[in-house]
């Protein structure tokens, strides 16, 4: 049972646990994105880095890869790894603005501004669907497709693929495609409207959309809302 | 599609799960590119997820899953070759032959390609096709490449 410091905290952890999973059972959180319990690690969205070694000798390392060894000395909530995790978080959210599983975190690690250009990607390649489809579903229906800039998430030659039994699994996961309120259509959408604090929309609309400084949202849409009061009930907009 | 090569190929390879890029790259040789259906047939024998053979075949620039040309021609663009002034031996291959890089020419003589570094930075610019090595390209040198694999006046 090799002895880890976690926090300035001795403990002995399970041989062949993960960091993340030794954080866990001490009910220290480390933010993740890419990581499910009921699949296999991936560390694809850098979100859970931690800092181990002791003095000059630091490394950031994935803690939900990253298995105990013994003696290492582990910080989760350093001056370093906090200030990584909110420009990660920027980052992503520049990737990503309207995933609310993206605004979420923003909204938790208090970044509230983006000073990055807005891609706008459907997708954060965080490989969430492809796991889930073929550890749960085995289905093996999607796959990481191609490299680098061109990496993508898709079928086999980006056509309907006969293993898919359309579970919908992969879209359940996904943490893109949990759209943030879409507008003035608050019935309909999901937001974190009830955390702002000082919402800037308010002044031309009607109800709070986000609290992001600024306002993700009217940067993308603005062409298409009405910058001034509109009628709740008026659908056409959705 | 003809389902005894692909048969044969993974014969030779000895129907090894391991060898799937040995397998893709016979293949490839056998028809100049990767055929959906042979990937699918190639899947299907060796027991492994379609995506999965389409993740690899799609990794490797070397596979291509658009049909290639006779000939392949690769034009480094490199740091040493670009600081050589590859970009203007590339334009002259493209006036050449009429094609931008990915495409192949009217004909399917020539696909032209271009790489980011082939590993002989000494002899930049570099410009290969199906293999052969020219180093020292300029776009002068350009016509008389080409013309070596221009079908019916090939040299050797
Ligand atoms: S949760 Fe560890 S890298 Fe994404
Ligand atoms: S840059 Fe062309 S071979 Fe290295």
């Amino acid at each position: 049972m090799p002895k880890v410091t976690i926090n300035g905290l001795e403990f002995e952890a399970e041989k062949g646990s993960t960091l993340l999973e030794v954080a866990d059972f001490l009910g220290i959180e480390i933010p993740t994105l890419c990581y499910h319990e009921g699949l296999s690690p991936y560390g694809a969205c850098r979100l859970c880095v931690v800092e181990i070694g002791v003095g000059e000798n630091t490394r950031l390392v994935t803690s939900c890869t990253y298995p105990v060894q013994e003696g290492l000395n582990i910080r989760t909530h350093s001056e370093r790894v906090v200030r990584t995790r909110k420009m990660l978080i920027e980052l992503l959210l520049a990737t990503c603005p309207s995933s609310k599983v993206i605004q979420d975190l923003a909204s938790k690690f208090g970044v509230t501004q983006v000073r990055f250009k807005q891609e706008h990607n459907d997708c954060i390649l965080c490989g969430l669907c492809v796991r889930m489809c073929a550890e749960q579903m085995d289905g093996k229906a999607i796959g990481l497709v191609g490299r680098g800039d061109d990496l993508k998430i898709t079928t086999p030659f980006d056509i309907k693929s006969e293993q898919c039994r359309l579970c919908g699994g992969c879209m359940y996961i996904c943490p893109a495609c949990q759209l943030r309120c879409q507008g003035p259509d608050v019935e309909e959408a999901v937001c974190n409207a009830c955390l702002n604090l000082e919402p800037p929309c308010l002044e031309s609309w009607d109800d709070a959309m986000c609290y992001m400084d600024p306002c993700v949202a009217c940067e993308v849409e603005y062409s298409r809302k009405p910058k001034v009061k509109k009628e709740k009930t008026s659908k056409e907009q959705s | 599609m003809e389902t005894e090569k692909i048969e044969k190929i993974l014969e030779e390879n000895g129907y090894d799960r391991a060898g799937l890029i040995p397998i893709l790259q016979d293949v490839q040789t056998e028809f100049n590119y990767l055929p959906q259906e042979a990937l699918s047939y190639v899947a299907e024998k060796l027991e492994i997820p379609l995506i999965d053979v389409y993740c690899v075949a799609s990794f490797f620039k070397s596979f291509s899953l658009k049909p290639r040309g006779e000939h392949l021609v690769t034009v480094c663009l490199g740091t040493a070759c670009h600081v050589k002034r590859a970009s203007s031996v590339l334009d002259e291959i493209e006036k050449r032959l009429g094609i931008r890089p990915g495409e192949n020419t009217e004909d399917m003589q020539f696909t032209l390609e271009t790489v980011n570094c082939l590993g002989a930075c000494a002899l930049a610019p570099i410009v290969v096709v199906d293999g052969d090595y020219y180093g020292q390209t300029t776009t002068k040198k350009i016509d008389s490449i080409l013309k070596t694999y221009k079908r019916g006046d090939k040299k050797e």
